[in-house]
């Protein structure tokens, strides 16, 4: 995963409430059994004249020129709320976003985003919104910041913040554990035995 | 002694290490995957060059992409349905996990069939890459939806770095209505607290409603804690519990169960347990409730006219009510009840279980659908439909002018194949009523199964207590 320290761009104001994960990307978009190629589909159906067609919708902000090499995009609240689909992370980050600020999101989402590399900024987006020119977004001092010297400041848990400084995979620091995880199975075997199916459990 | 929710309970028992301020590993005790997302996530870890590290608490379903027509096979009418469903059976095989594949007598919507077989059972901890996984805490277990790389995470590891929620109680007190059901309470708390409203929190389902419902209606009402933005919904288990599970394939036999059954007593929480939020809601006040725009939300008794934006403006924006207004083809204080209707759906890990059948088979017994209504029933899992069939449902179903579908999510979501199309209103009693969700441009309504029987019989959005609905 590639760690995320500072990103400077402009924002895409999408700030719409309960933006669903079935809006960031359509099901029907959802084509193959891969974490790729879902860029295209991402909004599909509000970026797109029609279902299934690649005929920019020109009054969508995504396809305005002035938003295309943005990566940091602010939304309403509960972002991506509803379908677990990690494909919603995948599409965003291939598309090339790199920070989601929203005035809440929805956990799953929000988990998603960590583990793809994304910045999920819990913030009120209306004064980025308003603010013009690129936005400075340091994760180290987290710190947002415009070229007009207004700062925000923001929080996140120290295990997000360390997953996305490092750009480290949860799972090789969890692997690490092994052995105490394993130990703490042992131990749980004796006191709740029924949870621990061996083949010949099933009659 | 400090007093502890249930859940924090559950929650301490399988943490094997604090990770830092607000995480914990924990031991997860069952993994549920399904051919959508759960076949990306296998294929992902083997070209990683990971194993599953232990298969045999690992199961596999077939219920996203498949098809529901009879007769059905690998070839869908999702485009490329059949890649992800022989990726998923391919790489399950390999990983020596349990597949309930297509033509399984076993097989199902994941969230209807681990009941069915005890693959969840109180006090364990069960992740699903689905949204809809909190459904399963109605059996007192933690149960949760993830996304696909933490399936990855909990196949390798059997745990999960997560972040410990707030718990919230519901209690529901009252007396429900007749044609009152679960799906109508969850609709009700849904419109009440907003689509937001359980964001950051667990919540624990608490009161005399919740101890006088079947386990079907326990079931119902937690699927829709996801539509409130909480990590999960949680019943404490009691008799009902245990009485359903008892001698189902997964469960503990014999000695052991006696045994499990007394552990599992004594997952309540304590009387003096403080919650972060704690909320009561009366049943006798709640009406049959549909939706009537395109957030779960935005739902209303189906006996009043859709609200005006003054009454909802301290959860919605206008531009979302007026967003929603515009596709859903409605207006500011309109009426509900008498639209006309172009499909009814029934199914979903929402309301596809046997005792939602009954309650839809008993409102249509003896009429018929209307004319131009398509009509759609799909079971939650084979064994639903193999039950319904041999109480003679199906025939009451067919005869109404219901189809009669082999089980899965069918229509609950379009994938690319099947669809109501475009400003088709469907009175459907499934768990979204987002844009598109059934169909591009498609006007989804979220009801109960009763709602969706009654006015598909009328032709037109229907308070099921005018067509006799009993419970």
């Amino acid at each position: 995963m590639k760690p995320l320290r500072q990103i400077t761009s402009i924002a895409i104001p999408l700030i719409r409430n309960n933006i669903d994960t079935d809006c960031i990307i359509p099901s029907r978009e959802m084509k193959s059994v891969s974490k790729h190629g879902l860029s295209e589909g991402l909004f599909a159906g509000w970026r797109y004249t029609e279902i299934g067609g690649r005929t920019p919708q020109p009054d969508f902000v995504l396809n305005d020129p002035a938003f295309a090499d943005a990566q940091i995009l602010l939304a309403g609240e509960n972002m991506g709320c509803g379908s677990s689909r990690e494909h919603a992370a995948w599409a965003l980050s291939e598309y090339g976003i790199r920070v989601v600020i929203a005035p809440s999101f929805n956990p799953i989402f929000r988990g998603n985003c960590v583990r793809n590399g994304i910045l999920p900024i819990q913030l009120k987006p209306q004064p980025l919104a308003e603010s013009t020119g690129p936005l400075t977004v340091d994760l180290e001092a987290c710190c947002i910041s415009n070229e007009a010297g207004e700062t925000w400041t923001f929080t996140l848990d120290d295990e997000a913040r360390t997953m996305l400084l490092e750009g480290l995979d949860p799972i090789d620091i969890t692997l690490k554990m092994l052995e105490e995880i394993e130990s703490f199975r042992t131990h749980d075997a004796e006191s709740r035995p029924w949870i621990y199916l061996g083949k010949a459990s099933l009659t | 002694m400090t007093q502890k929710s249930a859940i924090e309970k559950i929650w301490e028992s399988h943490r094997i290490a604090p990770l830092g301020e607000s995480n914990d590993l924990l031991l997860i005790d069952r993994i549920l995957l399904h051919e959508r997302t759960g076949g990306v996530a296998m294929q992902s870890l083997e070209d990683s060059g990971r194993v599953i590290r232990h298969p045999s608490h690992v199961f596999v379903t077939m219920d996203h992409v498949v098809d529901t027509i009879p007769g059905r096979s690998d070839t869908t009418q999702m485009p490329t349905g059949k890649d992800f469903i022989t990726v998923t059976r391919d790489t399950a095989l390999r990983a020596g996990v349990t597949l309930f594949d297509l033509g399984d007598p076993r097989q199902g919507i994941g969230h209807v069939i681990s009941p069915e077989m005890a693959i969840v059972l109180p006090g364990a901890t069960l992740v699903c890459p689905d949204s809809h996984t909190c459904t399963q805490g109605a059996f007192g277990a933690l149960a949760w939806g993830i996304g696909s790389s933490e399936g990855e995470h909990a196949l390798a590891t059997s745990t999960l770095r997560v972040q410990r929620p707030r718990i919230m109680r519901i209690t529901i007190e009252g007396e429900p209505g007749v044609g009152v059901t679960a799906k109508d309470i969850a609709l009700h708390i849904v419109s009440e607290l907003s689509s937001a409203g359980a964001k950051g929190f667990a919540i624990e389902y608490a009161g005399p409603v919740i101890r006088a419902m079947s386990m079907e209606s326990r079931m119902t009402l937690c699927n829709m804690a996801t539509e409130l933005s909480a990590f999960t919904a949680f019943i404490a288990p009691d008799e009902t519990t245990f009485e359903f599970l008892k001698d189902r394939a997964y469960a503990p036999k014999g000695e052991e169960w006696v045994r499990a059954v007394n552990e599992w007593r004594k997952i309540k929480s304590d009387p003096e347990a403080i919650y972060d939020e704690d909320i009561v809601i009366n049943a006798t006040d709640i009406a049959p409730t549909i939706s009537w725009g395109t957030s779960p939300q935005q739902s209303c008794p189906i006996n009043k006219r859709i609200p005006l934006f003054n009454e909802v403006s301290h959860r919605d924006t206008q531009e979302s009510y007026q967003r929603a207004l515009t596709y859903m083809g409605l207006t500011p204080g309109g009426r509900l009840s008498g639209l006309r209707i172009d499909a009814a759906f029934i199914g979903s890990c929402t309301n596809s279980r046997l005792p939602d059948l009954r309650r839809a088979a008993a409102i249509l017994k003896g009429r018929r659908v209307a004319k131009g209504v398509n009509a759609i029933c799909v079971p939650g899992s084979s064994a639903v439909k193999a039950a319904a069939e041999a109480e003679g449902l199906d025939l009451i179903f067919k005869a109404a002018g219901f189809e009669w579908r082999e089980s899965g999510c069918s229509m609950c979501f379009f994938a690319g194949g099947e669809s109501f199309g475009p400003k088709q209103r469907v009175v459907s009693s499934t768990n979204r009523n987002f844009e598109s969700r059934q169909g591009p441009q498609t006007r989804t309504h979220i009801a109960s199964p009763e709602t969706v029987a009654a006015s598909a019989i009328s032709g037109c959005i229907t308070d099921p207590r005018r067509l006799g609905a009993r419970t």
